[in-house]
């Protein structure tokens, strides 16, 4: 496969509801950085004829705040703190792609209890980011409010147990390289399994309420198509990718952390449109689910710092590594450069959601104006993490 | 107007039945009651104000759940997160673009001075360089509950807002400008790096 | 097969040596040089030469065995000039004598800008298979073949290296500045960027922050306390 770039011909036209076409001239439009419905500063250049977009520029940068040159200036756990702002809404999964990350970059192995930690805190983080962006979802399709009422109830939940446990409700800073910073307690985990344990009722709730609605249905099937072939050749990660129909999840590939002792099914899609990756996100969810009840099962007791790891002064030897987890949106990586001394001198973020942009024209081609937002929710960016 | 009316004959009344205000406290409670925030997020602190508004912490309790996505609607701006050089010429246009009376709240550290992100090349170091800035809430992000305290003191604020006399509120005030120069993108910084009529970085001398 | 199915990990130096082969086989006149990783994370690199890379990539991206169809991260390094102590022995008369000296010898290696990219493989699990490219210099307009043309992912991030680096790239279809301003001139995350000074007020000065900060407030005639915050009397 030849991969090309997509050129910007006009694809084959949808008929309107008029019966007709509508001629006339291209009319650039500039959506965002303030829009209701980008998901922050996101700005997008399009260019329309009536409601049809024939061409969709993205415009970043406008939550670019430097995230990498700040990583190259601190120390390596100074930068732990700012991975939390990356994808402010999985800080928890942030924490883990870095440590992962210095882990590899100086050898550092990592206690039992810790992993075991780390895969229910990311799981955790999973649930909450997936109905979260359920709710924004069917928020840009109109739906103003309730479901993501709904999904931020069950939001508070998961946070009020990050808030416990780590000290704060969305910015953890709660992994450490060698480990996590605190242990959870009895109390905690009986806590979070009962939250664990009442979810797949909000699912079933959640599910009940969109799923299976007309509107939804008539607003995603068959709108923003991504092909298999181009979703790899584009980088495309996550439940993205997989709704596409590629079985992909690095959870399994690379087996990082404690993640083959668990048993979980990768949710593939086969149309690669929107309904397959809102539908990704509630599979998703449900897998999570048994996770979480394993991990719980699972979970040993014992010390959760590697206690030779030095915390002041950390110099990792001279070298560089790549590591990457699965994150919510898809593949976070973080590439990073030592030079034997106290801060890296290279710090790169893999970012998911920029990555996953790059289709976002494709998606768009031929649609309307308001399917834009629709395939721009069910893309699942963060600016946080878009334009670091 | 407010202020002229005896507080003594006003609760007598009012023990009767009858309940006096002036001018004044009806507008003043018209419009500290019904806030509506232009809906515009930035970066994190934009989440907890969306918590702030969802199922737990209902800002609608304040009478401020009324997002509006124009400005031309709106009376309050919360800017929520890291200011950028990118974006500090849109969100002073959008400033601009408010109508009187409006009101900006500054949201976690970014809003302030940059925050933990004032190191970075493109981070503005706080909002208050180009448009005034009513309230400041810390914290990083703050908390819905500070974002609420936040709401509650710009009501107080408003509450005490004079419509008459010299020490009237900015917005009656004829040489008080609505609307403030939107920065130009330069080749090294914005241009300016920050306006002199509104910014003017705190002494630390003191005698 | 060059990988190991069994679990995605890096290939080691011996694989990367049979890719090398492959690929130097398959395109004629390509150079390739294996970078080695001291580090324990295992992760070796190749350096492809700039005339050949887009044929080394279609290779690495068609080959049958490799497949790596996925490129995962690509991104800008850069690397200053710096000197490297060496120490030679030098034969020297001394007083009649021919003896051996050490003599400390400095050498000036040339700073230049790298491209590198992690490539995977969906079909076939594996990888990372690092690859990088060099510039020949850092001057403003450095020059590196686009990988866009074979990984459509890289479109962006090569976008971003341009506008942090400064790396040019030929054969990329919308090379601009993406996350800074289509005005701005510098290139700011090339380590020797200076940025621009702003720091007239900080409720909180520390480290960095607080020697930028000092530069904008007056010597203080008198100690009270407030020094602390303030720039020391000269």
């Amino acid at each position: 496969m030849s991969a090309t770039i997509q050129t910007f011909e006009p694809a084959e036209r949808p008929p309107t509801t008029m019966g007709a076409r509508l001629e006339g001239e291209l009319m650039e439009v500039s959506m965002g950085p303030q829009h209701p419905s980008t998901h922050g500063v996101f700005r997008m250049n399009v260019a329309l004829e009536g409601e049809i977009v024939r061409k969709l520029k993205p415009v970043f940068g406008y939550l670019h705040r430097n995230h990498e040159k700040i990583g190259e200036n601190t120390s390596y756990l100074g930068s732990m703190p700012y991975t939390d702002r990356l994808d402010y809404f999985c800080s928890m999964t942030n924490n883990w792609a870095y440590a992962l990350s210095v882990e590899k970059l100086a050898g550092i192995a990592v206690p039992a209890r810790a992993e075991y930690l780390r895969v229910i805190l990311a799981e955790l983080t999973r649930l909450q980011n997936h109905a979260s962006l359920l709710g924004f979802l069917l928020s840009d399709m109109g739906a103003w409010g309730t479901p993501l009422m709904y999904a931020f109830r069950e939001r508070e939940k998961i946070l009020d147990l990050f808030e416990s446990l780590s000290g704060s409700r969305m910015m953890c800073d709660y992994m450490r390289f060698g480990g996590c910073r605190v242990d959870a307690g009895p109390d905690w985990m009986e806590r979070a399994k009962k939250i664990v344990d009442s979810f797949p009722r909000f699912l079933d709730e959640f599910e009940n309420l969109i799923l299976s609605n007309e509107v939804v249905i008539a607003r995603t099937q068959e709108v923003g198509k991504l092909s298999a072939d181009l979703a790899i050749n584009a980088g495309i990660t996550g439940p993205m990718l997989r709704a596409c129909g590629v079985n992909y999840d690095v959870r399994k590939v690379d087996g990082y952390g404690f993640y083959p002792r668990f048993k979980f099914r990768v949710p593939l899609g086969e149309h690669g449109d929107t309904y397959d990756r809102l539908m990704m996100r509630a599979l998703e969810m449900r897998e999570s689910v048994g996770i979480l009840k394993q991990a719980f099962e699972q979970v040993p007791v014992g010390p959760v710092m590697n206690p030779k790891v030095k915390i002041r002064a950390f110099r990792p030897p001279a070298g560089e590594a790549y590591g990457r987890i699965e994150a919510p949106k898809g593949e976070l990586g973080f590439y990073l450069i030592s030079n034997g001394g106290t801060n890296p001198y290279r710090y790169r973020v893999r970012p998911t959601s920029f990555i996953n942009l790059t289709v976002l024209e494709d998606l768009c081609l031929g649609h309307t104006v308001a399917d834009v937002m629709v395939i721009l929710g069910s893309v699942d960016i963060v600016m946080g993490e878009v334009d670091r | 107007m407010s202020g002229q009316i005896d507080e003594g004959l006003r609760s007598e009344l009012q023990r009767q039945g009858i309940w006096v205000t002036s001018m004044q406290d009806l507008y003043n409670w018209g419009r500290r009651s019904s806030i509506w925030p232009l809906q515009f997020g930035l970066a994190c602190c934009a989440i907890e104000m969306i918590a702030t508004a969802a199922s737990r912490y209902d800002l609608a309790r304040f009478g401020g759940e009324i997002f509006r996505p124009s400005p031309r609607q709106a009376d309050l701006m919360i800017v929520a997160g890291t200011v950028t050089k990118k974006m500090a010429p849109q969100i002073v246009r959008l400033y601009n673009q408010m109508p009187d009376p409006k009101y900006v709240i500054s949201m976690g550290a970014c809003a302030i001075s940059g925050g933990p992100f004032k190191q970075g090349y493109n981070v503005l170091k706080g909002i208050d360089r180009y448009i005034p800035v009513d309230v400041y809430i810390p914290g990083c992000p703050p908390r819905p509950e500070a974002l609420l305290h936040a709401f509650m003191e710009l009501q107080r604020k408003i509450d005490g807002q004079k419509l008459t006399g010299d020490n009237r509120a900015e917005h009656l005030n004829p040489a008080q400008p609505s609307e403030f120069p939107v920065p130009a993108f330069g080749a090294h910084d914005l241009e300016p790096p920050a306006n002199p009529d509104v910014f003017e970085p705190p002494k630390i001398e003191r005698t | 097969m060059f990988l190991s199915r069994r679990r995605s990990s890096a290939p080691d130096v011996e694989s990367l040596e049979q890719i090398k082969g492959g690929a130097e086989a398959a395109v004629p006149g390509a150079k390739i040089d294996i970078i080695p990783n001291p580090g324990p994370s295992q992760q070796s690199s190749l350096l492809i030469d700039n005339e050949h890379a887009a044929a080394v990539v279609k290779f690495l991206h068609d080959d049958p065995a490799l497949r790596l169809d996925f490129c995962s991260n690509a991104t800008g390094v850069d690397w200053l000039d710096r000197t490297v102590k060496k120490t030679v022995k030098v034969k020297r008369v001394i007083d009649g004598e021919e003896k051996e000296v050490d003599e400390a010898h400095e050498e000036l290696v040339p700073g230049y800008l790298e491209a590198v990219y992690h490539l995977y493989s969906m079909t076939h699990k594996h990888g990372p298979v690092v690859i990088r490219m060099r510039t020949v210099d850092r001057a403003k307009g450095a020059r590196l073949p686009s990988l866009t043309p074979s990984y459509r992912s890289a479109e962006f991030q090569e976008r971003e290296i341009f506008d942090l680096y400064g790396i040019r790239f030929d054969g990329h279809p919308d090379l601009r500045r993406i996350l800074m301003w289509d005005e701005f001139q510098d290139y700011p995350m090339r380590k020797d960027y200076r940025e621009p000074d702003d720091y007239e007020y900080e409720p909180t000065p520390h480290d960095d922050v607080l020697a930028k900060a000092r530069e904008h407030y007056a010597p203080r005639p008198y100690l009270d306390g407030a020094e602390n915050i303030t720039a020391q009397p000269q």
